[in-house]
């Protein structure tokens, strides 16, 4: 039986960083409040905190990925820890190595934490059931499952903006179907009370029962961007094309693509997102993308602070053991 | 060897007995129930008091792992786990490696079953040659050297019009087709279609992944009047096709997996890999449709679609690890679950261990009467048990089930008339004479 949430220890404290599932509100909003303190780092001359001094991190990319690997490494760097990069996905995988042998060799290796994307949905859970107690496990992606770090830089971008997250209207639009983004940003929206959540997408790029995770669920921007705060475009995978699941890439631009004048749909102080790496003319116009409302590139720089804060957070409660009641 | 054994419940549903009786045997055979024959010497006796004697179960789906696959199990460890089971006849689905393509490697199984001489295992043979749905495999040769039916083995034949060719053929012969339920189109998941599936972001399967291929595969049943069984059905629409199909005079029956009898999509939180079967593990509604299919014969069997896999087999995220459950220690034991808690009736479920699946497969088994066979399966109903990978004997200890606690547990397993397992602990009395 695996039903237990093995991410949080008997106290409620973060130990991996592996979903939203399970969590509060508390545990986000202690992530945002870290995540705000450690915003003026990077303002610094010396842009480093000791907080993770002699500590190893590891991550570990069973798929490719720019974006997420270069601000996780960058954000150890900056709390001084140690980095080593692994992409497996051109490595022992491919000789045929099962995971939890890579992993075993690579926990050898004294190391404090892994991050890890792979293309398996359970797969950062699956890690964190295996490896060492003193080891913590974020989840920089996992199938179409979950990447939290990426949700929760999202709801911090979007508090910087609109700090009540309780009158806030959010639409998610494009692939829904496949995007962990969607749905771990969609759990955090839920767990900080944002009551107006909507997906809009066509029904291929629905996933069945998409309703029961907490959204209203819209086929045509022109009804689902009506007055939000937030629009966030998902990435268009090229593959989508060939799974028949869309017909093209213009057609999927002519209805869904945000454009000027869908965006003027939304209230006139929205704001854009896009997890990256963004498709310009097949889920955004670069007139958009590139616009006053978008804060594509801001996601960005708050990523790292986000994943400063909740590497701190987890490697702090590994560091030290939860407190014996009745002493 | 002489065996008497006594004071049991006997428990026949093929007879619809249930009494408090002794059973005789002798020479392999059944030789009195009640009173021994005359001049009947007995050299063991087994206390069978405050227990149930019944039939040896008879399960339609069990992978032996053999030839092919030995290092997930073999021939001899299954069927030493299935005579700890109470299981007296396996039903081997051609997919081994070879395929069971032609006699030769009906042969070898056979071999191999009669040297470990532990149950029967009764191998089903290829529908296409080597299961690959383009040519006929050589039934005729098949059926010579015991083939009772011949299977798709998990692999559903793509092409209509090979597999009405396939349905003719083997009407000819007046074999018995074993087909499975499933879209080749539709298959490529990993978990039902739903709400978990969608929350865990797994590749879902839907619904008429299977009862498509049903409802194509009855309207060729229709027209050619050929037996057809429908292996491991999975949802609630699946059994009202066949219930339809039934009511219609189609000779079609159905049986379900164990497990998704007692197992939802829910089970798979925490992504746990022992959940991982094929067909999945579908919603609420589904496990008590195929309960009250069950219940009403439109699900003539329950098997326990055994499938034992070494330990690295599920270790790795849910999507990279193998499907199936080594089911057979735990198919008597979660098969009487049913009756503890009043979904079923003792002789409904037993019925569906025993003449059930032996009706099926066209056997005169599965019953207990004076001259027949006597494969028999005794069984504490009422002893707790745990399920632990220490206590089970099969090769695969991979189930969802392990830590569960189960009641009704084996005593003694006899298989032609030899008593092939005993629980450590039931002392076997010898030589009195009656």
């Amino acid at each position: 039986m695996n039903a237990d949430n093995i991410q949080i220890d008997y106290q409620g404290r973060l130990l991996h960083f592996l979903s939203l599932e399970g969590l509060n509100r508390r545990h986000l909003m202690e992530i945002l409040d870290t995540a705000e303190s450690l915003l003026g780092v990077a303002e610094r001359r010396v842009k480093k905190l000791p907080t993770l001094h002699g500590k190893t991190v590891v991550n570990l990319f069973f798929e490719a990925s720019t974006r997420t690997r270069t601000t996780f490494e960058l954000a150890a760097k900056r709390l001084s820890a140690d980095v080593l990069t692994l992409n497996i996905a051109t490595s022992s995988a491919i000789k045929g190595e099962s995971l939890l042998d890579t992993l075993r060799n690579i926990e050898a290796m004294q190391c404090d934490m892994f991050i890890v994307r792979h293309g398996q949905s359970g797969a950062a859970e699956f890690i964190a059931r295996h490896v060492k107690p003193h080891i913590a496990v974020l989840n920089a992606g996992d199938g179409c499952h979950s990447h939290p770090t990426q949700a929760m830089l999202d709801v911090f971008t979007i508090h910087r903006h609109k700090p009540d997250f309780n009158n806030l209207q959010v639409a998610i639009v494009g692939d829904i179907l496949y995007s962990r983004v969607a749905r771990s940003l969609i759990q955090a929206l839920n767990i900080l009370g944002v009551t107006d959540i909507r997906v809009v997408a066509p029904r291929t790029l629905l996933p069945v029962a998409v309703n029961k995770l907490g959204v209203k669920v819209f086929h045509n921007p022109h009804d689902g961007l009506q007055n939000v705060d937030v629009i966030v475009m998902l990435r268009l995978q090229k593959e989508r094309m060939e799974g028949a699941l869309l017909p093209s890439k213009q057609e999927f631009f002519q209805c869904y693509g945000l454009t000027e004048e869908r965006l003027a749909l939304a209230k006139p102080d929205a704001i854009v997102m896009h997890p990256g790496p963004t498709n310009r003319g097949v889920e955004i116009d670069s007139r958009v993308a590139d616009g006053p409302q978008s804060v594509i590139l801001e996601q960005v720089t708050n990523g790292i602070a986000v994943r400063m804060a909740i590497m701190s957070i987890t490697l702090g409660n590994h560091a030290r053991p939860a407190v014996v009641d009745n002493l | 060897m002489n065996i008497a054994i006594c004071g049991g419940r006997l428990v026949d549903p093929a007879y619809h007995i249930d009494t408090v009786t002794d059973v005789f045997i002798a020479e392999g055979k059944i030789a009195g129930i009640g009173r021994p024959p005359s001049g009947f010497s007995i050299d063991q006796i087994i206390d069978a008091r405050n227990q149930i004697v019944c039939p040896g179960l008879i399960d339609l789906c069990a992978r032996l792992r053999e030839p092919g696959l030995i290092h997930k199990a073999t021939i001899a460890s299954e069927t030493g786990a299935a005579a700890a089971a109470g299981i007296t006849t396996l039903v081997c689905p051609p997919d081994t490696d070879p395929v069971i393509n032609e006699p030769s490697v009906v042969e070898l199984i056979s071999r191999l079953t009669k040297a470990a001489g532990k149950a029967r295992v009764i191998a089903l043979g290829a529908l296409t040659h080597c299961l690959r749905g383009e040519r006929l495999a050589e039934m005729a040769a098949l059926k010579d050297v015991g083939c009772v039916g011949v299977s798709d083995g998990g692999h559903p034949v793509t092409n209509t019009l090979v597999l009405r060719r396939a349905l003719e053929y083997a009407a000819t012969f007046d074999l018995t087709v074993f087909l499975t339920p499933l879209d080749t189109w539709l298959r490529h998941g990993i978990a039902h279609e739903g709400q978990v599936a969608t929350r865990m972001g797994l590749p879902a399967i839907p619904i008429a992944a299977e009862t498509g291929a049903m409802a194509r595969d009855l309207e060729l049943i229709r027209d050619i009047g050929v037996r057809v069984h429908f292996g491991r059905l999975s949802c609630a629409r699946s059994v009202e096709l066949m219930a339809r199909a039934q009511s219609e005079g189609l000779q079609v029956t159905a049986d379900v997996a164990i497990h998704n009898l007692h197992l939802t999509d829910i089970d798979l939180a925490g992504f746990d890999s022992q959940c991982h079967v094929q067909p999945p593990l579908r919603g609420l509604v589904d496990r008590d449709a195929l309960r009250n299919g069950l219940a009403s014969g439109v699900v003539g069997a329950v098997c326990s679609d055994h499938q034992p896999h070494e330990r690295d087999a599920k270790l790795a995220p849910f999507g990279d690890t193998e499907p199936g459950i080594s089911g057979l220690e735990t198919l008597l034991a979660l098969s009487l679950r049913l009756v503890h808690d009043e979904t079923l009736p003792l002789a409904v479920v037993l019925e569906r261990l025993t003449c059930g699946p032996a009706r099926i497969l066209g056997l005169d088994s599965g019953h207990l009467r004076v001259g027949g066979i006597a494969d028999i399966c005794i069984f504490d109903p009422e002893a707790r048990w745990k399920v632990k990978t220490d206590n089970l004997l099969s090769r695969g200890q991979n189930s969802p089930f392990l830590g569960w606690e189960l009641r009704g547990q084996l005593t003694h397993t006899l298989f032609e008339g030899q008593l092939v397992y005993e629980r450590g602990n039931m002392p076997v009395k010898k030589a009195i004479n009656h």
